[in-house]
């Protein structure tokens, strides 16, 4: 009997709720549309200023104009920089993921702890001493060694998150290929981390993109214009006295952003599951 | 860069036994490269901080080549510096603000709303959410420059329908940078949120409604205890992601005007590449490091049982 009356007096009730919720999220949707508005409607604006307005005359000549060698190499750049960090992250925190995963050692947990505790540091914060670093050891400008400190940078929860998606690759299979004769080394490559590809491909896209949107390094470390990254060079179209080219803002804007809006949605087809993030923590 | 996750998911049913204990050289050959690049850029700078703090090493002249040892002035003229204080204070309301208040509970409604919605209205909405997140920083600040500028889109909204427009980036500019934040951060609780949720069981709630639980009773005494864990560490994740929030407030309004949006970060900055004073600039990077420390023990020490 008492779900009968709970059922009918709650039923409308459900509906209105329904109602209100859907009501909400559509509301919450557009506001955070409205942003998105100016930044297409400008680029296809050969005039525009900062009202999204449609322009008199739709037009790709700021693509097209954007499109100038110096762009190109920033782009370079950046493909460089996040290219190598993200490379370089796979191989070195693969290897330092392997013993903190699959060997009992005393000094695991304290290393872990010590990763973790790293993730939350402020970089902002470290970046006046990494340029006076820099000015000393005269590496300001240096490409490779902007390079790796922006991978050390991540690598924390590289290490982190490689670890925890090796955990969930059965040590079992590992040890079929031990008794086969293979060696540690060989186990790992052709045994387990064809197992976590899905793993090592977020570990990958995941410090390619922060790498690939990091402005406030790049800024800091190098500032020959000839190697700085879409980041740095898309700020001085900005930032320059004077009549800013809105139009040129916007593409260039658009053009730097869709290659980590491509990788995040590659990423999120093939993986799943918000760029599988509790993966990542909870392996 | 902590761009980690939620403590919602349970551990793993199957862990691998890991009874072996490596030999020194199987460790440490393998975690040698990670350990050396670790101490020389990250370990490196921080350690470097606590020498520089303490000297008057500027950018330019004759204390760049040669600085020398000034004890603690450097943290004397930091805590008689009435801007030092504005910087703290502004950086406290823009953590409150825009990730403890604004991205947290959006993100939780957002997540509460979503939940047994149709996946269509999943996708559009969360999709749309999410691209805010994944469009780079320095996007994000001119997409919001546009929307608040004087003679940007909010303005000229206001006008067509007859009211008054507003200097947005002078007379708010707290409150702007704020707002755009909120905007950009607020996927990342939803998304934690929604796999917390995902987690409390549907029958709880039916049960609860059956015995005449109102939805704010079920919110307070199911929901809420049941994602406790996800929350927290979600709001130690956003509050050390907005503490080092630089490029969104540079791009929006420079820390101005004058000093009335200027975070620890923009003041750091300033002291150290705009005034030339690295030394002071370094113990400015020391009160944020101890910040951003004691913040990321305490998250720490939360997901300590997750290890």
């Amino acid at each position: 009997m008492a779900p009968v009356s709970v059922g009918s007096t709650t039923a409308p009730r459900r509906a209105v709720s329904a109602a209100a919720a859907y009501g909400v999220l559509a509301v919450v949707a557009v506001l955070f549309l409205v942003p998105f508005g100016w930044l297409f409607l400008a680029s296809l604006n050969a005039e525009a200023g900062l009202t999204t307005e449609p322009p008199a005359e739709f037009t790709l000549r700021n693509f097209a104009e954007v499109l100038n060698p110096d762009n190109l190499r920033a782009f370079g750049n950046s493909f460089v920089l996040s290219g190598g960090a993200a490379l370089l992250t796979l191989l070195v925190a693969t290897p330092a993921a392997y013993p903190l995963s699959r060997y009992n050692l005393r000094f695991g947990r304290p290393v872990l702890y010590a990763l973790l505790f790293s993730t939350g540091l402020p970089i902002t914060a470290i970046m006046v001493p990494v340029y006076g670093m820099f000015v000393q050891l005269e590496l300001v400008d240096s490409v490779p060694a902007t390079t790796l400190f922006l991978t050390a940078t991540g690598l924390p929860f590289a290490i982190w998150m490689m670890k925890n998606f090796m955990d969930g690759v059965p040590v079992s299979l590992e040890e079929a290929a031990w008794v086969d004769g293979a060696s540690a080394w060989k186990a790992l490559v052709r045994v387990v981390l064809p197992l976590m590809l899905p793993g090592v491909t977020v570990v990958f896209v995941f410090t390619f993109m922060t790498t690939w949107g990091n402005f406030f390094v790049p800024f800091v470390l190098l500032l020959a214009p000839e190697k700085q990254p879409a980041a740095v060079t898309i700020y001085q179209f900005f930032g320059q006295q004077g009549e800013v080219a809105y139009g040129l803002l916007a593409a260039y804007s658009i053009l730097y952003t869709a290659p980590v809006v491509a990788l995040y949605a590659l990423v999120q087809r093939t993986l799943g599951g918000a760029f599988a993030m509790q993966g990542a923590v909870k392996g | 860069m902590a761009a980690s996750a939620s403590a919602a998911s349970p551990r793993p049913a199957a862990r691998p036994a890991r009874g072996r204990r490596g030999s020194a050289l199987g460790w440490a050959i393998p975690m040698a490269p990670a350990a050396g690049l670790l101490a020389l850029f990250f370990v490196g700078p921080i350690l470097w901080c606590f020498w520089a703090a303490f000297t008057n090493l500027a950018l330019t002249g004759a204390s760049a080549s040669d600085p020398e040892m000034v004890g603690l002035a450097n943290f004397r003229e930091m805590f008689a510096d009435g801007d030092f204080y504005s910087a703290a204070m502004l950086t406290v309301a823009f953590v409150a603000g825009s990730a403890i208040i604004g991205q947290n509970c959006l993100g939780l409604i957002l997540a509460m709303l979503m939940r047994s919605r149709k996946a269509v209205v999943r996708t559009v909405v969360g999709g749309i959410v999410v691209s805010a997140w994944v469009v780079p920083e320095i996007v994000a600040g001119f997409m919001w420059y546009a929307f608040l500028a004087d003679e940007g889109t909010l303005n000229s909204a206001l006008t067509a329908v007859g009211l008054p427009a507003n200097e947005w980036l002078y007379e708010l500019p707290l409150l702007s940078v704020i707002i755009a934040n909120v905007w950009r951060g607020t996927a990342f609780s939803m998304l934690v949120y929604s796999a917390a949720l995902s987690e409390v069981p549907d029958d709880l709630h039916e049960a609860a409604a059956v015995d005449g639980a109102s939805a704010v009773q079920r919110l307070r005494h199911i929901t809420l205890p049941l994602i406790k864990r996800a929350a927290m560490t979600n709001l130690m994740t956003i509050t050390l992601q907005t503490l080092s929030v630089f490029t969104l407030i540079f791009v929006m309004t420079g820390g101005g005007p004058g000093i009335k949006s200027q975070t620890l970060p923009l003041y750091m900055y300033q002291e150290a590449f705009k005034f030339s004073q690295l030394g002071y600039g370094t113990a400015v990077a020391i009160v944020m490091l101890t910040i951003g420390a004691v913040f990321s023990a305490i998250y720490l020490r939360l997901l300590r049982n997750e290890v």
